[in-house]
């Protein structure tokens, strides 16, 4: 109780900084597709009739509740049923919604269109994270959630853009028709960006497309929408959209930066440098389930801080960071991380907290590990 | 016939009053008692869950994490879900049924009795076995009260088998309350009363009641089937084995739709007899009243994939799902229609209960039309999973069934107790409860069609004023259900004594009885005159 | 009393009970039918139609995978993209190297997008019809034989098939289970 009423006082204490991000947005985003031009056009227009529905509706009755008050006098009358009336009023609300169900038809048509497409990107939820594949340009990422710690145990000030940043963003060219695949690895999760008007399930085991056409450059935001455990808040979808030229650039950015860290893993480090590296690696991947300080959430997580792997055998470690454990939420980062970023968190975990073995795992190390 | 079946089913009961002490609640199979102790039950479940939606709204209160991590967080709207669905909403209109039905069709008692007793009872042993989870190791079900596989099969605590339990005794505990309300409305009703002849509340019960004894088995399948997924290695929901999630939201949402109707039918009952009361004005419309109902519960059956048009259905599908959700505002706006038409020329007055039935009316509208809003397929996918769902169903279910609940109470209570409620007391619980639901609920539409997500611990800045706002309401319209809890409290203990009729222009057999109103009534069933 | 009104409840509560069991195989068929969530039928053994006014047309087949669970196991379609012309048989094979250093039993699953184009595509011979062993270390080109039914609606002009790999070693799932025994035709 005690601490309930500190963690209050606290919340009190941040109640006036928190007005400084006033936004009294009313309304669904326009967005900066077709569809969602049409979507929000068909939005409002229901929206519209349902307001006019319930000006008469609330008219009528808020007009009895004033003039036929019995304070006012008001003799009840004695009428309790009017087939003519009441035909009427089953009849007129079908006319409405015939009205409604038309344009809703077509727009739903439109958004089942299976034509051909430029891009093809394949997006696989994972239990806080999406995964990006371009189909045809061989890139692959996975986009996590950047926001830190901090801001979100109120220690910092929060910037503009909390929970809504990523590490790799989706890049899409704009005027082409981008269809997305979607997929997951463990759970149902649902891709949504509210400024393209794309939002659909992923589901394990199954696919699902959707398909967009982007008509400005921009950053557009998103979340998972469909309840996928514990951090379903903190996986955030960030869409950039560019203009063709800077696509083409940007691909060949990612081309070089695979090269590099491939190349990367051929180099020698120093135990500094994996553990300083190893420390990013392990804040963006690790710190959520383990903790920061190592200490985990046994019995579902369990601590690391002197843990019998870690402070063990190098090629069990290994296999557990490489292919997970099964049955667990311990995932395989085989292939999510780098050669390198493997080797400097499998350093970093054996050189922190009061873990002290001096080992060094070089990328050379993880590498034949993993081509045995 | 009725006579007849007080002397077979009441052996126990030759005396004219309760047994003494806490045994009579045990084994009483008086409908009375056990309707007391179902709304008893309701209120304790519903101040239970509304400290839940405390937790809820005190972490949304602002962005960042203050009070609880994201685990628990989902744990509280999980069990809020449950416990207000189960615990709250269902056990509240059985608990009127029980009281009201015997004596508004002129009947002695339910039509069984001792099954009566055994529905009440497994319910405190289902709520304490659900909310035990939240002590046991791995957390209480986190996965939402809808429980999508498979992060409620493969990825779910192992506390998971006690939820599938609690789930199968309320179920067993529903269908044996809806079947006992059947054969009590089929069998018992005084005689020359015909089924058109019936009380609204009486009609729109019988419904329910068909309702539940088509749908809980489903959902007692479901979980079933879960179950069967979790300990003996089938496939129903993992496509590892040839299963589908999709099949689980399918067969849930064939329960779900039905059971939102289950939870807002009763309500309409309630409302349906409190409105013609107060405008002094017979219920305009009877026959399509009925109708209307008949209507509505059979279109939920064709309508539960609107809750997944996200899912990827095949355009046939989402067309059809559409059309005929859509179809449902025909019969639903007639019976809003009816209702005003009602109060249309009456002689109004505004006592508690009124203002609890006319709120119901407005709000419940408000929550239809964003219902409409929702059914359209195309605009959905903009709507789905937002804080726009949550202030959709929190409008049909909070002004909706739990304002149903509170008017009927308000409504009997002067019959049940004998005494009467403090008028200004219950005008103070409506006003602040009015002014609280719309303060918590209004805003989340806002924060939904902006491009907030439901279930999230934390939010972007964008939706911190709104939710701030909404967290306020929620405060308020929490603390002000103690007035209520007050003024029943204040009711039976010191409450001036009741009319008979407490009401000007009340109508309906309930209303032909004494107060204080004996314990056995009805035992010569009433002779009904026709028109 | 009347008894008959309580028995029909108990009846229909029966009834409905297994109604929920009931639309576990109702959905397959539903499925099949519809093609509802992109789900392929068995191992196809039809005749496709063929005359004159039947016209072959070029439609690009998309081949893509996923692994289940961090399952860190190498899965790939050596063909991501071909252009197949309806009604015209295709070869095509998946490579797949357990990483494991034991051995252990993969299930691929099925998938196909759009939906509508489902019922469609037929497969002659999948190695999805069947679970998968694999020694530790061992790696396998997977057949796939496929045929785009000729009546595929217009304005489908690309088809995505899916595999999800799941590993299944630990499903002991006795043999009799219709829903595990359901799988191996899928």
């Amino acid at each position: 109780m005690q601490r309930f009423l500190h963690q209050f006082c606290i919340t009190l204490a941040f109640l006036i900084p928190s007005s400084v991000y006033a936004a009294w947005e009313l309304n669904m985003p326009r967005g900066v597709t077709d569809t969602s031009n049409t979507v929000y056009d068909l939005h409002m227009l229901i929206l519209w009739i349902c307001v006019a529905i319930g000006v008469v509706v609330f008219g009528v009755m808020f007009w009895s509740i004033i003039y036929h008050r019995k304070s006012q006098g008001a003799k009840a009358a004695q009428f309790h049923e009017s087939t003519t009336v009441e035909v009427i009023w089953t009849v007129i609300p079908f006319l409405i919604l015939i009205g409604m169900a038309v344009p809703s038809t077509s727009v739903l048509i439109d958004m089942y269109d299976s034509s051909e497409s430029d891009i093809d990107i394949q997006v696989t939820g994972y239990q806080c994270k999406w995964q990006y594949k371009y189909l045809n340009e061989d890139i692959d990422f996975f986009s996590t959630m950047t926001t830190p710690k901090v801001e979100i145990a109120n220690e910092q000030e929060k910037n503009p853009n909390y929970l809504l940043e990523v590490d790799n963003e989706l890049v899409v060219p704009i005027n082409k028709k981008v269809r997305f695949l979607f997929t997951a690895n463990d759970v149902i999760h649902a891709w949504w960006v509210p400024e393209l008007a794309v939002k659909k399930d992923a589901i394990p085991g199954f696919i699902n497309e959707s398909w967009t056409r982007i008509n400005e450059v921009g950053t557009y935001r998103g979340q998972c929408a469909e309840l996928c455990g514990k951090d379903h808040g903190f996986m955030p979808i960030v869409v950039k959209a560019v203009t063709q030229a800077d696509y083409d650039i940007w691909i060949s950015e990612q081309k070089a930066t695979a090269q590099a860290v491939a190349a990367a893993a051929n180099q020698e480090w120093s135990i500094e440098d994996l553990v300083a590296k190893g420390e990013t690696v392990y804040q963006k991947n690790c710190a959520g389930c383990h903790m920061v300080d190592g200490s985990g959430l046994p019995p579902a997580f369990p601590a690391l801080n002197g843990n019998d792997v870690v402070l063990g055998d190098i090629e069990k470690h290994m296999d557990i960071m490489v292919n997970g454990v099964p049955g667990s939420a311990m995932a395989a980062y085989g292939k999510q991380l780098s050669a390198v970023e493997l080797a400097a968190v499998i350093t970093y975990k054996r050189n922190t907290w009061d873990n002290k073995t001096g080992e060094v795992i070089s990328p050379a190390d993880v590498k034949a590990y993993m081509s045995k | 016939m009725s006579e007849q079946t007080l002397t077979l089913d009441d052996h126990d009961h030759h005396e004219h009053g309760p047994a003494k002490g806490f045994l009579r609640w045990v084994f009483t199979t008086n409908h009375k008692d056990i309707g007391t102790m179902y709304l008893i039950f309701s209120l304790v479940m519903f101040l239970i869950g509304g400290m839940m939606a405390f937790v809820i709204r005190a972490e949304l209160f602002q962005p960042g994490m203050q009070l609880v991590d994201p685990g628990f967080f989902n744990q509280m709207t999980t069990m809020h879900g449950l416990i207000m669905v189960f615990g709250a909403v269902m056990p509240g209109f059985v608990g009127l049924a029980n009281w009201q039905i015997p004596l508004m069709v002129g009947a002695p008692d339910m039509a069984l009795p001792r099954m009566n007793n055994w529905s009440f009872w497994i319910l405190p042993f289902a709520f304490t076995m659900l909310l035990s989870t939240l002590f046991m190791e791995g957390g209480a079900p986190g996965f939402g009260w809808t429980f999508y596989a498979p992060l409620s099969t493969t990825y779910a605590p192992p506390s998971v088998t006690f939820f599938i339990f609690a789930i199968h005794m309320m179920g067993i505990s529903s269908i044996m309350g809806a079947m006992n309300i059947i054969v009590t409305l089929f069998n018992m009703r005084a005689p020359g009363m015909g089924l058109m002849q019936m009380p609204m509340f009486a009609w729109s019960w019988l419904i329910t009641a068909f309702l539940l004894v088509a749908v809980m088995p489903v959902l007692a399948a479901v979980v079933t089937m879960m179950l069967m997924d979790i300990h003996f290695a089938t496939s129903f929901f993992s496509a590892a084995g040839g299963g589908d999630p999709v099949l689980f939201q399918h067969i849930f949402w064939f329960f779900g739709h039905p059971e939102v109707y289950i939870m807002i039918l009763p309500a309409f009952g309630v409302v349906s007899e409190i409105i013609p009361t107060f405008s002094r004005k017979k219920l305009f419309g009877y026959h399509s009243m009925v109708y209307a109902l008949i209507a509505i519960a059979l279109l939920s059956f064709v309508v539960w994939a609107h809750h997944m048009f996200t899912v990827g259905m095949p355009i046939g599908g989402q067309l059809f799902f559409m059309y005929a959700t859509m179809l449902i505002a025909v019969p639903t706006g007639v019976k809003v229609f009816n209702w005003v038409a009602t109060m249309f020329k009456g002689s109004l007055t505004f006592e508690t209960p009124m203002l609890f039935a006319v709120a119901f009316v407005v709000l419940f509208t408000v929550g239809g039309f964003s219902g409409i809003m929702l059914a359209i397929a195309p605009v959905d996918f903009q709507y789905q999973d937002t804080y726009f769902v949550v202030a959709h169903f929190h409008y049909v279910l909070v002004p909706g069934a739990v304002f149903g609940i509170v008017a009927g109470v308000y409504y009997w209570l002067p019959k049940w107790t004998g005494k009467m409620y403090d008028e200004s007391l219950g005008k103070m619980h409506f006003w602040l409860s009015f002014v609280g639901l719309n303060l918590t609920f209004f805003p989340m539409h806002f924060v939904g069609l902006a491009g907030m997500p439901r279930r999230i611990p934390d939010y972007a800045l964008q939706f911190a004023d709104f939710n701030m706002m909404a967290s306020m309401g929620a405060f308020l319209f929490g603390t002000s259900q103690l007035v209520f809890v007050y003024l029943v409290i204040k009711t039976v203990r010191s409450g001036k004594e009741a009319a008979q009729v407490p009401w000007e222009s009340a109508e309906g057999l309930e209303w032909t009885l004494p107060t204080p109103l004996p314990y056995h009534t009805f035992t010569t069933p009433p002779v009904i005159e026709h028109k | 009393m009347n008894l008959s009104t309580p028995r029909g409840l108990v009846v229909l509560v029966v009834l409905m009970f297994g109604f929920g069991f009931a639309l576990v195989p109702l959905y397959d068929v539903f499925c099949e039918i519809t093609g509802l969530n992109g789900k392929t039928a068995g191992q196809y053994e039809g005749e496709l139609a063929s005359g004159e006014n039947i016209q072959s047309r070029q439609v690009t087949m998309q081949f893509i995978v996923n692994k289940n669970d961090n399952l860190p196991w190498e899965f790939k379609p050596n063909d991501v993209q071909m252009k197949v012309a309806t009604g015209e048989r295709k070869d095509t094979t998946y490579r797949v190297r357990n990483t494991y250093n034991t051995a252990a039993v993969a299930q691929a699953v099925p998938s196909v997008s759009p939906s509508a184009a489902a019922e469609y595509l037929h497969k002659i011979e999948c190695f999805c019809f069947e679970q998968q062993p694999l020694e530790a270390g061992q790696a396998v080109d997977m057949p796939l034989t496929f045929v785009v039914d000729p009546e595929l609606p217009e304005g489908i002009d690309k088809i995505t098939l899916s595999y999800t790999l799941f590993d299944i070693t630990n499903s002991t799932a006795p043999a009799s289970d219709p829903h595990k025994v359901k799988k191996v035709d899928n």
